[in-house]
């Protein structure tokens, strides 16, 4: 699989007739991990949405490009909030679901599902229904579905949100490590989140809201939780999220 | 013995109402035309055996072909409203209409087209069963959590399995309300049509023993019509449980 980059320009959202944003443009590396922090109700998630080519009910338009001048859709895999794995499919159905959906997997499709369910360390537990695993385990589920359909872009809206501080931590590590090499985009609002993983960081708001760059720290992801670095841009980043423009933007909006 | 232990709450309020009714048959001498007691049911019960599995043959198959007849096609038309668009338009107005129909009042005009045999107390069966089924599944059709449909459009799925993998499972709990609620309306239509009529059937046999002051009897061939209900909503729905091994009604708190 060859990295794939996206850009996106002219990017929309109008919200009870209002311009949540508008001209948004921004290139995204191949093979680089972006963080998108803003507040709720920044429209992050539904810039995400756009991307993916998934319904948003506002008015909206973008236009996509890519590395090799081929369309996105098709190409990209999707990591909700919640872990969106299928009650009445067992671990290792979830995992097929893709093959599932567009045809009937082959053997050798659900030998891979099993690999990948090994990587993300649940060998165990295939058989099963996916209401006996605990919260991290069904993420992971859910990051192998996202693995098995070896997509170069992956879209992520707050994926690691629904779990436990610590069971978090580890799906970091997990995903960073199994993901290497995509081109991810990563809807957040966990500030950490975005340090630990993140190659380059974009904060999106404002009235309307505009994308900017945050420096990063060093090393590559996933970063160590207690390096120094990261303890303190996470504060930085943090008084960045509570005003956006600091105290000179005096539009009292 | 767990069995037993499940049930005897609610044997034990069965009995006593039996016991209640006995006593209240004997001490207050009400003839057996009028109310008999439930000893005197039990002995025509025993008598007429012949007669009344005879006629209560006829109506469980008036039932259960109803039944489902009434829920195939209910769930086929659920299905392809929720497939093709185009349908809703034209076919849920007709639908929403057709429900307005009282369905008793059409008794009759089956009989007329249809005869007295069978085939009347089948339709009619099937078209108490039709509009609800329909209608219910269409709604659990219609409300798949936007999540799953989220992911079955970036995994690249067609209308077609998006419908049979995700949107159809994801409504089977709604679609076993329908069930079990179609379960408990098809002994209403068949018995229905036999009352308007026919020559055989629980229904035309509790006309008749009615008529010639055989309370007793039609007590008899009510308590197999009971019995009858209540063993097909188990059967009902013990078959939606086997359907979802992975659903459990507890609440949940996810």
């Amino acid at each position: 699989m060859t990295s794939l980059g996206f850009s996106l320009s002219q990017a929309r959202l109008a919200f009870s007739g209002q311009w949540l944003f508008d001209g948004l443009t921004v290139d995204f590396a191949p093979g680089s991990w972006t963080g998108l922090l803003g507040r709720s109700g920044s429209g992050k998630s539904s810039l995400l949405r756009m991307i993916a080519g998934l319904p948003i009910p506002d008015t909206h338009d973008v236009t996509l490009t890519t590395s090799d001048e081929r369309p996105l859709s098709g190409r990209l895999a999707w990591m909700a909030q919640q872990d969106q794995l299928l009650p009445w499919r067992k671990v290792i159905d979830n995992v097929l679901l893709g093959p599932a959906l567009r045809d009937r997997p082959s053997a050798a499709q659900y030998q891979r599902a099993l690999d990948l369910l090994g990587d993300v360390g649940l060998s165990d537990k295939t058989q099963q229904w996916p209401k006996t695993l605990s919260g991290g385990e069904r993420q992971r589920v859910a990051l192998a579905r996202t693995l098995f359909e070896d997509a170069p872009v992956i879209l992520m809206d707050e994926p690691f949100s629904a779990v436990d501080a610590i069971t978090r931590l580890e799906l970091h590590e997990l995903a960073a490590r199994l993901l290497a090499g995509r081109t991810v985009l990563l809807v957040t609002h966990d500030p950490l989140e975005a340090l630990r993983l993140s190659d380059r960081i974009l904060i999106l708001s404002g009235q309307p809201a505009s994308l900017s760059d945050v420096d990063v720290p060093d090393g590559h992801p996933p970063r160590a939780l207690d390096a120094p670095d990261v303890q303190r841009m996470q504060s930085h980043l943090v008084r960045r999220l509570h005003t956006p423009h600091g105290p000179i933007d005096g539009s009292g909006a | 013995m767990s069995m037993l232990k499940r049930f005897w709450p609610a044997l034990l309020g069965i009995i006593t109402l039996l016991g209640l009714w006995q006593i209240l048959v004997v001490v207050s001498g009400v003839p057996d035309y009028i109310l008999p007691a439930p000893l005197t049911v039990a002995q025509a019960f025993a008598a007429h055996q012949p007669l009344l599995w005879h006629h209560a043959g006829i109506t469980v198959i008036e039932i259960v072909a109803g039944l489902l007849i009434g829920f195939i096609s209910g769930l086929g038309t659920a299905l392809a409203l929720a497939r093709f668009h185009g349908l809703r338009r034209t076919l849920l107005p007709i639908l929403l209409i057709s429900q307005a129909v009282p369905l008793f009042a059409l008794a009759p005009i089956l009989m007329l087209w249809l005869g007295y045999g069978m085939t009347a107390k089948i339709v009619m069966a099937t078209l108490i069963i039709y509009f609800p089924v329909a209608s219910t599944c269409y709604d659990g059709l219609r409300q798949t959590p936007q999540g799953w449909l989220d992911l079955a459009q970036t995994l690249g799925a067609d209308r077609r399995r998006r419908l049979l993998r995700i949107q159809l499972p994801a409504a089977l709990p709604a679609l076993a309300s329908g069930m079990r609620m179609a379960a408990s309306a098809a002994p209403i239509g068949a018995v229905i049509g036999e009352w308007v009529g026919s020559s055989q059937g629980l229904g035309y046999l509790m006309l008749n023993a009615n008529a010639r002051m055989q309370v007793d009897l039609m007590f008899a061939a009510l308590l197999i019509l009971v019995t009858f209900g209540v063993a097909l909503y188990f059967t009902t729905d013990a078959l939606m449980r086997r359907l979802m091994p992975w659903h459990d009604d507890r609440i949940s708190t996810r």
